[in-house]
């Protein structure tokens, strides 16, 4: 199905171009909404058995049309726009959200000369692309001219400014080590090992920051709902509401094609063709997240501040610091 | 260069994912830190004191099963218990064996309604569910016995309605073992966890001179060094036949009131244990009159519910309804010191704080 389409922003802009963009453009969105039906699914039903409970059962065999009814649901709600509502702000913050969390998956690689964008600053990209959706965040808290999707929003910018450093200190070290920013090149680096074992702290440092950038448990203060009933969507209903969650989703894939391109050795593997052996691993750790989410309490908004700047960047700069040096040991600087 | 900085006011409940039924307080807020806490209650009240002045006694029975609606077996009893205190019943042993067994039962199952909503107000879903999972073998328990699963109204005035099978006793000793072995897994997914402890150790620390000033009870006392439990206090039923302790710490935090909680659930599961091992033979039902016109006077009958001291005051006139029927409820008591406790704590704080106080709004509306 995937197509060698890289290079195409580079070639000469004709109308046959123009065509195969739009074309790959579709390709995203049908594998983005397929993952995320199943994702709906996997979720209801992983987080049904770790509370003991069958999950959706109801909905065709085994469940399986739930996502279905719940999208339905959602375009049949009415699109509930509150009195004090910044209005146009209002409509547009969930598209502000999820349409970063779309772009990100033109530089994933998913076997040699198989990705939409061959970018050579890919990881660079892919972090400041992610940044975008907590403007979202914070202007869908503020627009709704309500007390708590502002308390939402908020926090939302907190987390960010918190995550952020961290999350991108830890890429780095991977980056030194391959010595290329470019999504692919990453990947082939890792011929050998992947970067998971040298990368250890890094890694630990990534993982965290990374589900803090997702918004979930234990990181889901933007929208925790014992405290702020549903953060900064609280005012949102039907589609708009959709698009969040659909941008939430979206980004647990993104994220876990991240990890697995810088850590897990991307497309390689034996047998498996390689963009199946992508997906195996960025599945993984959707199935990490939602495991996560099913286990662990909510931190606090002041804790997440602290345990990001003095635990999580000094450790993502010290494995910065040690990938630098080994490096150049290695490079015979010394 | 301070910035300028707006205080903003919202109403948390009176629904709200976390304030268990139908509590509202007005929270004032700076950024994240609350500065102000106004409790507004009252909307499940029902006037439940008023009317059992109307009812017989033992017509009041099934109103006191709706108000603390978690602990309906104690409240059930602490009336009851007021009646007979009137009335100088002798009870037979059996049924205060059995009244003990339901009681402590019904102990267990509200600390584990407690335990799994307290963890979702931090934020954790999956314990609600094995809490009730749980909670759901005691309850079917109570209700093999009583008939009802929350409402029971199990007691009346001399004794208890229908007595215990052997078989019935045999599964809750079954279970009171497995129970102690859940209370083991409870441990292993939470209360280790590194995350729950950053969540509730020194939050909404006071000390014993405050929680006596408020009057609190139960954990919410005990968290603070003092051991008042009125079951080892001001013994009532056959309580100093058993042997039992009274968890307590001293921090005065979340985290004491989360462990003393716990360790209640092993302590009662003990309690369960002895009575069914020594319980005697003898009828469920003591010699009550048909009419109960208790003589004129006044009592006032107190026991440990499990969110602390909780009362029935009874104003005789010689009929056979009370003249003043009145009720102390601990989780009232408890809340009156929610404002002094938060203030100045984050809003995170706050919740948690509201959820380790323990209420059930029936108890503190009537």
């Amino acid at each position: 199905m995937l197509l060698n389409l890289t290079g195409l922003l580079t070639a000469p802009f004709t109308w046959l171009n123009l065509l195969w963009m739009f074309v790959e453009v579709l390709v995203m969105l049908v594998i983005i909404l397929i993952y995320v039906m199943a994702a709906l699914y996997g979720e209801r039903k992983i987080l049904g058995h770790i509370q003991l409970r069958p999950g959706p059962n109801r909905t065709g065999p085994g469940g399986v049309l739930q996502p279905v009814a719940d999208v339905i649901k959602l375009l049949f709600k009415e699109d509930v726009i509150p009195a004090e509502a910044d209005v146009a702000v209002f409509k547009i913050a969930p598209v502000i959200a999820f349409v970063p969390s779309f772009m990100t998956f033109a530089v994933a690689p998913w076997a040699p000369n198989v990705l939409f964008t061959d970018l050579n600053v890919g990881v660079l990209y892919f972090t400041a692309v992610t940044g975008i959706t907590t403007i979202g965040i914070v202007s869908g808290g503020w627009s709704s001219g309500s007390k708590y999707p502002l308390l939402g929003g908020m926090r939302g910018a907190a987390q960010l400014i918190s995550y952020e450093l961290p999350l991108v200190m830890s890429i780095l070290g991977v980056v030194l080590m391959a010595g290329t920013a470019n999504m692919a090149g990453i990947v082939e680096a890792q011929q050998k090992w992947w970067f998971f074992f040298p990368q250890i702290l890094g890694f630990v440092a990534f993982f965290i920051s990374v589900s803090a950038e997702m918004n979930r448990t234990p990181f889901d203060l933007p929208e925790g709902e014992s405290e702020i009933v549903a953060g900064y969507h609280t005012e949102y209903s039907g589609f708009r509401m959709a698009l969040w969650m659909l941008g939430e989703y979206t980004y647990i894939f993104a994220d876990g094609l991240l990890c697995a391109t810088l850590f897990f050795g991307g497309w390689h593997g034996p047998w498996l063709p390689g963009w199946l052996w992508l997906l195996i691993k960025a599945m993984i750790f959707v199935f990490l997240a939602i495991w996560t989410r099913g286990t662990l309490p909510r931190m606090r908004s002041d804790t997440l501040m602290v345990f990001a700047w003095k635990f999580l960047l000094p450790l993502a700069m010290a494995n910065l610091i040690i990938t630098a040096l080994v490096k150049a040991a290695i490079a015979g600087w010394f | 260069m301070a910035l300028r900085t707006e205080e903003l006011t919202f109403s948390l409940g009176p629904q709200h994912p976390s304030t268990h039924g139908v509590f509202r307080a007005m929270v004032t807020i700076d950024g994240e830190r609350v500065v102000h806490v106004d409790p507004v209650i009252g909307y499940l009240h029902r006037g439940t004191e008023k009317i059992a002045e109307w009812k017989t006694y033992p017509q009041i029975i099934p109103y006191t099963d709706r108000m603390d609606y978690l602990s309906a077996m104690l409240n059930n009893y602490c009336h009851v218990g007021a009646v007979e205190k009137l009335l100088g019943l002798e009870i037979p042993e059996h049924a205060e064996y059995i009244r003990i067994i339901v009681m402590e039962l019904n102990r267990i199952a509200s600390h584990l309604v407690w335990w799994g909503t307290f963890l979702l107000d931090l934020g954790a879903m999956s314990p609600f569910l094995y809490a009730f999972k749980d909670r759901q073998v005691i309850l079917d328990l109570l209700e093999e016995i009583s008939g009802a699963r929350l409402t029971y109204s199990y007691m009346r005035i001399g004794g208890v309605k229908r007595d215990a099978t052997q078989e019935w006793l045999r599964r809750v000793d079954d279970f009171m073992d497995e129970m102690v072995k859940n209370i083991q897994g409870y441990n292993n997914l939470v209360t280790g966890n590194e995350i729950f402890q950053s969540r509730v150790k020194n939050v909404g620390v006071y000390d014993e001179a405050f929680a006596k000033r408020w009057g609190l009870s139960g954990a919410c006392l005990r968290c603070t060094g003092n051991s008042y439990d009125v079951r080892k206090s001001d013994p009532y039923s056959l309580y100093p036949k058993f042997d039992f302790e009274i968890p307590t710490r001293t921090s005065g935090d979340v985290w004491a009131r989360y462990i003393i909680r716990i360790e209640e659930m092993l302590q009662s599961i003990r309690i369960v244990k002895q009575a069914i091992r020594n319980l005697p033979d003898g009828p469920f039902m003591g010699k009550a009159p048909r009419n109960i016109r208790p003589p004129k006077g006044e009592v006032y009958f107190h026991i440990e519910s499990p969110r602390g001291d909780m009362g029935c005051y009874i104003v005789s006139d010689g009929s056979d309804h009370p003249y003043r029927w009145h009720w102390r409820a601990p989780e009232f008591a408890n809340l009156a010191a929610f404002p002094a406790i938060t203030e100045g704590v984050n809003i995170a704080d706050m919740i948690a704080i509201l959820g380790a106080i323990d209420i059930v709004l029936g108890g503190v509306d009537r």
